[in-house]
């Protein structure tokens, strides 16, 4: 059997949510040149979001039925927190040396992992995230779960609608002047203290979104979920060319297929049997990181000044 | 402004960090009474994280036996306490925990660890400070007879620790014969977690599996981390196996399970005791008919285990005794005959080498447990070598066979 097809749908996935999470990440650095580490925590936040508006719903309610809300739910806790982050921990330093927002941001990681580990009822461990259930659908030779048709529906929409935002509304385009010259869009009249905080809105409401693909994709949300997320999708973002939007849904797809090739090909070159297989996928991905950013140090589409936000 | 919000800020997370901190430190309330001596079981498993289902019942369990203990005044003049500590699965959070316990002169035993992992970090603490380590789960051949154990050139590596968990050697013999023999599978899928427990148990099954004339069409190794195993699943479809197995714990297999039946490989997944949890279920909606083995014989099965799940319903524990119930209650009831021992031999006083004498009549401990007959061998290891397949049916483990194993000659 090929199993091309069904490896290039997973890692087309995969690198789907790696990409909605990386949005976060390239929209803040793009404005405020800042690195919020603290974005894996606030995806994983809007899992726990979700799922408590599952709970909270009359149980016999159809997953279809409760998705939206549970969407909204997610969305609204991952938006609240990533407010608050921005309104709390990095406003009162802006300005200061760039280390110190850094520093902060891994603070707060820890501060908000520790949050819910201690405050969620039963979040010591994995919590069960609803599924959809019914058979796999087959598209062209890959098996893809029902769950997973929301990442693929989902993230095409955001990209589009964040696409619009930024290219045609009044506050995108004040984005964009903030992150090409903050003091001079000051200057013209634009709020730049609101846009960003609208910048760290986008990117929680998104990574909300990530969160909820997540959740249906594995079954499970738990306290560490972020870290390794936040990871990847940091990865994504610096692998399409940091502060481009496209940039990082590209990188997350280019980062999630490529970990899915190295895990079943890598170990069919001759010679290389023992670099093969799931446990060296990380490592092949980072490999790919390394070299992208030796011949192309701005990352994949990097170069498009003008497009960022 | 600025200083203020930022004040506010250093304040709450302060108080965050300081709350967290506050659940380590525990109040030290010894009780008063004069004429009784303190005994010390410390006790070191996962409490939190992921794997705190089993790491709770570890607690639990531990708990009871000290009660019981103290109850039928099991040591005449001695007041057993047990301190608990929290090891996240880390090695390195085992290893403080060790130091602490083995600080304290009233600690005469520490029941735990869970992993194989962490033990290796805490037999040497336990060892240069001459304290009793027992665990309850601990599986890897390696920690009682030494690297080389495989080539039958097998050495106590620790005076001082035991096990009443039998070895991964025994298990996923166990496990390999079971599939081949019982199951009829002629080929298999291995996965395994690169952890210690789960490298060992699947190197083990695949000797059985292969010896006994199955076929290993293909392995993979994973991380413990992922909860994405897609790229893995279609690996394995492709193999086309009769069965997967699995060396790893329950939080990473429940996720693989279900990922693998949704990506087509319609056969039951194998693993060990890392899996038999019912959080495995939980986390896994299509576990139906999957495997896993445990150590000893079910409790639910067993006559002298009927006092110990009566007792622990009886307690009102929250969670419940999982997997290693069973074998923990055992454990520090071995330490309570061992200290026993030790004061009856000192005219019912403890000695002051109270450490060495125990560890010296841990040695010679036997007593009918919860899960059989406890004694060690001269390895610390277990000398019950009873395991159980069970199989996940309606949402729960069903025992399917139990059989003593003994293949391997350890003479």
């Amino acid at each position: 059997m090929n199993e091309l097809p069904q490896q290039l749908a997973n890692g087309l996935i995969l690198g789907a949510m790696y990409g909605l999470i990386a949005i976060g990440y390239t929209m803040v650095y793009g404005i405020v040149q800042l690195i919020n580490f603290a974005h894996g925590e606030i995806f994983m936040v809007g899992g726990f979001g979700a799922l408590t508006v599952y709970l909270a719903l009359p149980s016999g309610l159809p997953l279809m039925a409760a998705l939206p809300l549970m969407l909204i739910g997610g969305i609204l806790v991952s938006v609240l927190v990533g407010v608050a982050a921005e309104r709390f921990a990095y406003r009162p330093l802006r300005g200061a040396p760039r280390l110190a927002p850094l520093i902060t941001a891994i603070g707060l990681s820890i501060a908000l992992q520790q949050a819910v580990w201690k405050w969620y009822p039963d979040a010591k461990k994995a919590r069960v995230f609803p599924q959809f259930k019914g058979d796999a659908f087959d598209v062209l030779g890959a098996t893809v779960q029902r769950g997973d048709l929301f990442v693929l529906i989902a993230a095409p929409l955001c990209m589009l609608a964040l696409g619009y935002f930024v290219s045609r509304t009044r506050s995108g385009r004040a984005m964009q002047a903030t992150a090409q010259d903050r003091d001079t869009a000051a200057l013209m009249g634009i709020n730049t203290d609101r846009i960003i905080v609208l910048a760290f809105a986008i990117g929680a409401a998104f990574a909300g979104v990530a969160a909820v693909a997540y959740g249906l994709r594995t079954g499970e949300v738990q306290f560490r979920m972020g870290f390794i997320m936040g990871l990847k999708a940091f990865t994504a973002a610096v692998l399409g060319g940091i502060g481009n939007i496209y940039g990082a849904m590209l990188g997350g797809v280019v980062l999630g297929v490529a970990e899915a090739l190295a895990t079943a090909y890598v170990e069919d070159i001759p010679g290389m049997a023992q670099f093969g297989g799931g446990a060296w996928k990380d490592v092949w991905a980072f490999v790919l990181l390394i070299l992208v950013l030796l011949l192309r140090p701005q990352g994949l589409l990097g170069e498009r000044v003008a497009d960022r936000a | 402004m600025r200083h203020r919000s930022l004040l506010i800020l250093t304040t709450a997370v302060a108080a965050g960090a300081l709350t967290l901190s506050a659940c380590g430190s525990r109040g030290e309330d010894k009780s008063g009474d004069g004429s009784k001596a303190t005994v010390v079981i410390g006790l070191d498993a996962p409490l939190t994280g992921e794997l705190s289902a089993l790491g709770q019942g570890i607690k639990n369990s531990a708990d009871l036996a000290v009660k019981n203990a103290n109850k039928q005044n099991e040591v005449e003049g001695i007041t057993f306490e047990l301190r608990p500590l929290d090891d996240k699965a880390l090695p390195n959070a085992g290893q403080q925990n060790a130091t602490k316990l083995a600080g304290d002169k009233e600690v005469l035993g520490i029941v735990g660890p869970l992993n194989s992992g962490v033990a290796q970090s805490m037999q040497q603490v336990a060892q240069s400070n001459g304290v009793t380590l027992i665990s309850p789960a601990n599986t890897t051949p390696d920690l009682t007879q030494g690297k080389n154990w495989k080539k039958n050139d097998r050495k106590r590596q620790f005076s001082t620790y035991f096990r009443t968990a039998t070895t991964d050697e025994v298990q996923g013999a166990f496990d390999g014969q079971y599939a081949y023999e019982k199951m009829k599978a002629k080929t298999a899928y291995v996965i395994d977690d690169q952890k210690t427990y789960g490298v060992g148990l699947a190197s083990s099954f695949k000797d059985q599996f292969t010896e006994l004339g199955g076929k290993i069409v293909g392995t993979e190794h994973v991380s413990p981390d992922d909860r994405d195993f897609k790229a893995v699943v279609a690996k394995a479809k492709g193999a086309n196996p009769d069965l997967v197995f699995y060396g790893g714990e329950y939080p990473a297999s429940g996720p693989l399970s279900q990922q693998l039946k949704d990506g087509g490989v319609d056969v039951p997944l194998m693993g060990g005791d890392g899996m038999y949890s019912g959080d495995y279920i939980e986390l896994n909606k299509k576990a139906q008919g999957d495997y896993a083995s445990s150590v000893g014989k079910p409790v639910e099965q067993l006559a002298s285990a009927k006092k110990f799940i009566a007792d622990y319903k009886d307690a009102g524990y929250k969670d419940a005794y999982e997997a290693y119930g069973g074998s923990t209650y055992d454990a520090t009831w071995a330490i309570v005959q061992a200290v026993k021992q030790v004061v009856q031999d000192n005219n019912g006083k403890l000695p002051d080498d109270a450490r060495k004498k125990v560890v010296d009549a841990m040695n010679k401990v036997s007593f009918d447990g919860v899960t059989g007959k406890v004694s060690f061998d001269k390895y610390g290891d277990t000398t019950n070598t009873m395991i159980t397949a069970y199989q996940v049916d309606n949402k729960k483990w069903a025992a399917r066979f139990s059989a003593e194993f003994k293949k391997f000659d350890k003479s």
